[in-house]
């Protein structure tokens, strides 16, 4: 991947929903937010701060009332091929297989089937998900249907990859270790990757630099760079940097919450 | 053999019984109640000396576009009244007032505005089919997974994409919720079809054992062809159900 592609920029990013006959909804205000190409971000904040919003803001689902977003300098007009979207529940579709799924955003882009079949066979390694491609998603594990999702946002190569509480209904360990095989995904392929998270430590342990939001209506509070060694383990996560990133973190919660 | 299958037969044979058992115990001739042996021979005698085959022919026709017509419009109505709340608005009084008005009294005006043959059945037993199938796939296309529409979004699908490739699948299982009902239906609507006036058919042929042959036994033995008509169609309808549906 050609790490000078897939730059995030936002500036001054406002959104609210207004019904007829009501107060408008403000969910974003003044929001500035600069993620640099093949960079690691992650996104953290209070409970229905609009975190969510802001993620399908980039993707294109939602178009802000205010500001612009661009990536690579051209504005965010739509759901664009060039960025890849996973979201907290996997969302395969449960009539087809695993293969079928990842191979969806091909079929709708209108690619041959044999091309398919081998991009489809690439990224299910990438993901080590290759026994399971026959499989219905029903009998797939959670994690392996996070994983399946994973695959099929990577299947057309993305520039930048958005991730929303992609683990959140994983457990622990389950959620360490896809944390862990993210870093490495990311290590090879080199695209900016933006993590919607409510966990502190998983914050810290994929962020380059850990975005803090404030409530609602939502912008930065603050940027913390975390300087951890690469590549990134488990283990890492007992070093005094994380801690105290940890702290600096929850003050910045703490702040807005009071 | 399964188990199921077993209580199938058990059940086959415990009606069986019980029919015969009416009929000795209350003592009933053969032109009110006859027994079930005398209609199973009555049915194999009319189907060996084509008595029936013809007047079976001609229902199955009936029932055949009568379902496709039916299930057609009802697909295409129903897909309107799921997407559109508007259409849904205008259009549903209308569809309930077409289902509430019993199908025994439309068919002789259906009859006379579309004469004796073909086409009157057709469009009473499509009539009929029309309904279930419509508001299952109103109900079906109303709850597929909006979660899912949104990937299909942030994936640029074409309406065309969305509708094939989620919304069609997305709805089936409710799809075919109508499509079972619909069928039993579309033999409904052809059997009342031919009573309000026809030629040739299974209700034509009850009619004329009944009155001018007095053959009970062979007026049972088109009730019983019907039924197994009923019986069949159903089959397939689930099997199709099947292979489409299929593992989930």
């Amino acid at each position: 991947m050609d790490s000078t592609r897939g730059r995030i920029d936002l500036v001054d990013i406002a959104l609210s929903f207004s019904k007829p006959g009501k107060l408008p909804f403000h969910v974003l205000d003044g929001l500035n937010l600069h993620v640099a190409a093949g960079e690691i971000v992650t996104l953290i904040g209070p409970n229905g701060c609009g975190k969510s919003t802001l993620l399908r803001v980039i993707a294109g689902l939602l178009r802000p009332s205010g500001g612009t977003a661009t990536l690579d300098d051209t504005p965010i007009s739509g759901p664009d091929p060039r960025i890849g979207l996973v979201f907290q529940e996997s969302r395969l579709l449960p009539w087809r297989t695993v293969a079928a799924n990842v191979g969806y955003p091909l079929e709708l882009a209108g690619v041959s089937r044999r091309e398919r079949e081998e991009q489809v066979a690439l990224v299910l390694d990438r993901v080590g998900l290759s026994s399971a491609a026959a499989t219905m998603p029903g009998q797939l594990s959670g994690g392996m249907r996070q994983r399946a999702a994973l695959a099929r946002a990577l299947v057309l190569e993305p520039e930048v990859l958005l991730l929303d509480e992609p683990f959140s209904a994983l457990d622990a360990i389950t959620r360490d270790r896809f944390n862990v095989e993210l870093l490495e995904l990311w290590g090879r392929l080199r695209t900016t990757i933006i993590v919607v998270t409510h966990s502190i430590p998983e914050a810290i342990f994929l962020g380059d630099r850990v975005v803090v939001l404030s409530s609602r209506p939502a912008h930065v509070v603050a940027e913390i760079p975390i300087s951890l060694t690469s590549p990134r383990t488990i283990d890492a996560m007992d070093q005094a940097v994380v801690s105290s990133a940890a702290r600096t973190i929850r003050a910045h919660l703490d702040e807005d919450a009071a | 053999m399964r188990s199921s299958t077993l209580l199938s037969v058990a059940g086959a044979l415990a009606f069986l019984t019980l029919w015969k058992l009416v009929v000795v115990v209350g003592g009933y001739p053969d032109f009110i109640l006859p027994p079930p042996e005398t209609v199973a021979v009555r049915l194999v005698e009319a189907w060996a000396s084509g008595q029936i085959a013809p007047h079976a022919a001609a229902t199955l026709v009936e029932i055949g576009l009568g379902f496709a017509a039916g299930a057609a419009l009802g697909l295409v109505a129903g897909y309107g009244l799921g997407r559109s709340a508007l259409v849904a608005k205008v259009f549903s009084p209308y569809l309930v007032a077409a289902q509430a008005t019993p199908i025994l009294a439309l068919a002789p005006v259906l009859a006379l505005w579309f004469g004796p043959g073909l086409l009157g059945k057709v469009v009473i037993a499509a009539l009929i089919v029309f309904f279930p199938v419509a508001v299952s796939t109103m109900v079906g296309i109303r709850t597929v997974d909006a979660r899912l529409l949104e990937l299909g979004r942030s994936l640029r699908a074409t309406r065309r994409q969305v509708l094939l490739t989620l919304e069609i699948p997305g709805a089936l299982p409710s799809i075919f919720g109508g499509l079972r009902i619909g069928i039993t239906l579309a033999v409904v609507g052809a059997i009342v079809g031919e009573w309000a006036g026809a030629e040739r058919g299974l209700g034509v042929l009850v009619n004329i054992a009944r009155g001018s042959l007095f053959d009970i036994p062979l007026m049972f033995a088109t009730l019983v062809t019907i039924a197994a008509f009923g019986v069949v169609l159903y089959l397939v309808v689930v099997l199709v159900e099947r292979r489409l549906v299929g593992a989930r």
